[in-house]
């Protein structure tokens, strides 16, 4: 069985959101660079796999697929086990509950830490563009807001949707991951259960293996 | 089996969403207006049912489940899974591509749109021109991918109807309350799949529910 290929750059959080589910399910996988410099992504051959000329794409077999969560989820399906449920589809209440924390990733957490992301170090060290320190303070007081309901929830139950880990936990890895990299991180302080539940979610191997690829800093 | 309670008003179009959603699965279910002018949507009772203070929340028994696309999908595998596909890998994938299609490519462009025009004179304000010209753009952007689509398959996840063509409904007759409707002229094929949803009787009966009251 060939492995399967996800385009994109191993760096980009959308990219990651795929990879860490194929890491999660211990599915072969290989990435394939996409030059965004070179406008690869908006070549011929990559906008045959993704028609709005993003990433990531991904290839298995005959099958072709894009948008990262439709991607990841159909990882997490295919290569569904005991050791390795992200989605509970089999139980209805419990496949709910992943689908309300993923949709609240999507929707209410995303859009407040992403502008912190990408006005802190995407923009200066990609694009030479200076930090609008406006868009990080209304982000962050939107991110603020966020949290408490996160802190709220995961004072009851470990993980978002319930006690067990998913595939709503996992989608969180990428932005935050960078989020930590810029001088807010401790943020996460004022939000004990937030923090506990972020920490074991960076104690993951899946999670520890695909930071590594990941630079924080760039010359 | 006590119906399902759908908490908001039939002016949002994410209340309308899952009771489109929710009358294709042919679940039982009511919607119990939410009033946000007595700032109804943060009190304690809403905030049990919806911790952000929004709206829809759906209570199905002793389950709240919040997040209209959430909420979508769990109509559909509680009373018609077959508009999830989830029993067949592949399909299924197809089907959730188009619903995140949906979430962050259309619904991005559409909702500025449908904000300026029908919202913010509600709430005492004028609509912004520049942002319905830039978003008008975007989306028709959108709409030449879905067009491309469209014509090489009846309905977005194949040749049978699934969430995700259901998930557009809702904005999409919002957008003919706007004069913007005449965006959709230029892309045939996604003209006549939205006149096929226009034609389904749970479709007609939301519109009903959207109409305001005389």
């Amino acid at each position: 069985m060939a492995p399967v290929k996800v385009f994109g750059s191993a760096m980009s959080t959308n990219v990651v959101r795929v990879l860490v589910c194929l890491e999660e399910v211990g599915a072969e996988y290989e990435v394939v660079n996409i030059d965004f410099q070179a406008k690869e992504h908006k070549s011929p051959e990559h906008v045959a796999r993704n028609p709005f000329g993003q990433i990531p794409a991904f290839q298995d077999g005959d099958l072709f697929l894009f948008e990262s969560r439709a991607i990841a989820k159909y990882v997490a399906r295919k290569h569904k086990s005991a050791d390795a449920d992200l989605l509970r589809e089999g139980n209805l209440n419990e496949a709910a509950m992943v689908d309300v924390w993923t949709e609240v990733e999507a929707h209410q957490y995303n859009p407040a830490i992403s502008p912190i992301v990408y006005e802190c170090l995407v923009n200066p060290a990609m694009k030479g563009l200076p930090t609008n320190q406006k868009v990080v303070d209304e982000s962050l007081d939107k991110l603020k807001k966020v949290l408490e309901v996160y802190e709220a929830r995961l004072s009851k139950t470990k993980y978002l949707a319930g006690d067990f880990v998913s595939f709503a936990d996992l989608n969180h890895f990428p932005y935050t991951y960078y989020f930590m990299a810029t001088p807010h991180a401790l943020v996460f302080d004022s939000y004990p259960h937030v923090k506990v539940w972020w920490e074991s979610l960076m104690s993951r191997p899946s999670v520890k293996k695909l930071s590594a690829n990941m630079p924080t800093s760039w010359p | 089996m006590a119906p399902m309670k759908l908490y908001g008003a039939t002016m949002s179009w994410n209340v309308t969403k899952c009771a489109v959603a929710l009358e294709e699965a042919g679940a039982e279910y009511e919607i119990v207006p939410i009033n946000f002018s007595t700032g109804e949507h943060k009190s304690p009772e809403h905030l049990a049912r919806n911790p952000f203070g929004q709206v829809p929340a759906l209570q199905d028994g002793d389950l709240y489940v919040f997040e209209s696309r959430a909420i979508c999908k769990y109509a559909c595998r509680k009373n018609k899974p077959e508009l999830l596909k989830e029993g067949d890998l592949k399909e299924a994938a197809i089907v959730d591509v188009w619903l995140e299609v949906e979430a962050h490519q259309y619904s991005p462009a559409l909702t500025p749109i449908l904000f300026e025009v029908l919202v913010k004179p509600m709430l005492g304000g004028t609509c912004d021109k520049k942002v319905v010209e830039e978003n008008l753009e975007k989306l028709k952007m959108v709409l030449a991918v879905y067009e491309a689509r469209l014509s090489k398959c009846k309905y977005l996840a194949g040749d049978s109807i699934s969430l995700a063509d259901l998930n557009h409904v809702s904005m999409t007759l919002c957008l003919f309350a706007t004069p913007h409707a005449s965006v959709l002229d230029g892309y045939p094929h996604v003209k006549a799949w939205w006149a096929g949803l226009m034609e389904r009787p749970s479709v007609q009966k939301v519109a009903a529910l959207m109409k305001p009251s005389a």
